[in-house]
């Protein structure tokens, strides 16, 4: 698909034919393109080194053919771990994105003073580190001491296990995922709704539209392509997330958090089975990328279509 | 009846607000409180107890936290560095001219960001030890353009597309130079969105856990792996993780603060500008 920009006759202009012009956007990219590409070759070692015996600990390896992925594909830690990973992108993406949209309409809607330092406070959560923040709600969460449980004592709540039950185990990590992307979540939202034009409102007012009818029609329109770009970030994020997990329990209690990303580095690195490591993540690159492709047609799309509405 | 509806609106929107904010601002609170506890009554006490600042003595000067916040500014710092200087001409490019794969480039670059951390960091870890820029800050730099270079790539991208292409001819016409025009009309017209998908590369680089925790050893401590040490192996000192993790979010912030006319303005991702 071609990209037609509003300035395609000018643009185009550009274009035109010398050699040198020609090639100027490519050289212009490959700095960048080159910086990143550097870190790819990492992705095709990974591919040759998934079909060997590769370990830090072996002086020698051999090549093994598909035996690592066949025997990882046929275990059921592999699957499990798929359903961790879906199942923590999921609410963890779903959360943020409906928190974050609720948070950042409200700050719009009210424009009092309160909101005003609201917009810039919020945002301290981003600025803490992933893994500093679970330490800290990890400290807050402590069942004999923290300060969450004294609060819930006064409910009649004790001993709520948190992070080392095997059934509240996922609803805590998923909090903390919550409370430190929200944020994002709610910036990108906003910066959507502050810079919708005001004319298409007005009419509407005019013509009498209900709340819920203009934000059907006008706002959530208008807002997708923010709402795609804040939902990429954040489901792309979620779906490797690895900080958390490992900062809150090591993919405890038992095997109840291990996602792909912690059980590769825990096959790599502690059992320094390599070469077995690799499948695992090579899987989620694959799926990462397929939604990823989806997700950014899709925010085009969006975009052109928002542009459509502007008149 | 009206007027008190509206009334009521407001009331339930604020509160609503109020409840979240608790939510995101209550463990911020409580880290700073937790600076000023003493270790022996971290326990012991909630909200009343002896303020010292023995915690941040502690830490600035008993341990080696400058250090490892140097650290963290030369990775973060020349990581959005390089991703400016090559990622803004890289977004005009990607905006401005129309060329045989534009689209697969933009989205290739966009993908790096989504690559799953373990997986560049598995082989990496052995590229990184051959080459030997292991436990380096210019390996750091480098592997932290994967979280940086896209972001502002796609951001700034979307304001050059948004600027119409007379006015660059208009401005050629004038007998302007490429580069004058690049630095004096197209620089301040994308300013909100450069400085702002900045800062956020320089959070998320900042906060970056997985790459110098396997990319980095003993030369090269940023703060998000050193701040583990202060849970110690013996007894955990919370007093001094909190104080690491407070003084560790002050330059985002800082910056945040002085670029707060940008800030929220500047990630409007395309959304229509109006």
């Amino acid at each position: 698909m071609k990209e037609q920009n509003k300035n395609s006759t000018a643009v185009n202009e550009l274009n035109v034919v010398p050699f040198k012009t020609r090639m100027r956007p490519y050289l212009i990219v490959a700095p960048a393109l080159l910086i990143t590409i550097g870190i790819m070759i990492p992705f095709i070692m990974s591919i040759y080194y998934s079909l060997t015996s590769y370990s830090f600990r072996l002086p020698n390896y051999s090549f093994v053919g598909l035996k690592n992925w066949i025997a990882i594909l046929s275990s059921g830690a592999f699957w499990k771990a798929v359903w961790v990973t879906l199942r923590y992108a999921f609410f963890s993406t779903a959360f943020e994105m409906l928190l974050g949209m609720g948070v950042a309409m409200l700050l719009n809607n009210l424009n009092n003073r309160f909101s005003k330092i609201l917009r810039v406070a919020l945002i301290f959560p981003l600025m803490v580190a992933p893994i500093t923040a679970t330490i800290i709600w990890q400290l807050m969460l402590n069942n004999s001491v923290g300060i969450v449980e004294k609060f819930l004592n006064i409910f009649g709540v004790y001993n709520f296990p948190w992070a080392a039950g095997a059934s509240t185990a996922m609803m805590t990590v998923v909090m903390i995922d919550v409370w430190v992307n929200t944020s994002f979540c709610m910036l990108l939202v906003l910066a959507g709704l502050q810079s919708l034009p005001k004319s298409p409102f007005e009419s509407a007012k005019i013509d009498g539209g209900s709340p819920w009818f203009n934000f059907r029609n006008l706002t959530l329109p208008m807002l997708k392509p923010s709402l795609y770009i804040a939902l990429l970030f954040r489901l792309m994020a979620a779906l490797q997330e690895y900080a958390i997990i490992f900062g809150l329990t090591k993919g405890g209690p038992g095997d109840t958090l291990m996602n792909l990303s912690l059980t590769s580095y825990q096959t790599g690195f502690q059992f320094q089975k390599f070469g077995f490591a690799l499948p695992y993540i090579l899987v989620l690159w694959v799926f990462i990328n397929m939604v990823a492709k989806q997700i950014v047609k899709r925010q085009r799309a969006a975009q052109k279509q928002a542009a459509g509405l502007e008149e | 009846m009206n007027s008190n509806k509206k009334l009521l609106g407001a009331v339930v929107q604020n509160l609503l607000l109020v409840i979240y904010a608790i939510f995101a601002l209550f463990p911020l609170i409580w880290m700073v409180i937790l600076t000023f506890k003493p270790d022996t009554q971290m326990y012991t006490t909630t909200f009343v107890f002896d303020p010292t600042l023995d915690n941040y003595k502690e830490v600035l000067f008993n341990s080696d936290y400058i250090s490892y916040m140097i650290d963290s500014l030369i990775v973060s710092g020349g990581a959005v560095i390089v991703s400016v200087v090559a990622g803004v001409p890289a977004a005009y490019a990607l905006a401005r001219y129309n060329f045989p794969k534009k689209e697969d480039i933009a989205f290739q670059i966009l993908s790096f960001k989504f690559a799953p951390e373990i997986l560049v960091v598995l082989p990496l870890f052995m590229i990184f030890q051959k080459l030997r820029i292991y436990d380096t800050h210019f390996g750091l730099i480098w592997v932290y353009q994967l979280i940086s270079m896209p972001l502002l790539i796609w951001v700034v991208r979307g304001y050059f597309e948004d600027i119409s292409v007379e006015i660059e001819h208009a401005a050629q016409v004038d007998g302007y130079t490429w580069y004058q025009i690049f630095f004096k009309m197209l620089i301040p017209l994308i300013k909100p969105g450069l400085v702002s998908s900045a800062l956020l590369a320089f959070i998320f680089a900042w906060n970056s856990f997985t790459f110098p925790l396997i990319l980095a050893g003993t030369n090269v401590q940023p703060i998000t792996v050193a701040i583990t040490k202060f849970l110690g192996t013996d007894s955990a000192h919370y007093g001094q993780l909190a104080v690491a993790a407070t003084v560790s979010a002050l330059p985002a912030i800082i910056f945040a603060l002085c670029i707060q006319k940008h800030l929220v303005r500047g990630l409007s991702f395309g959304a229509v500008k109006g």
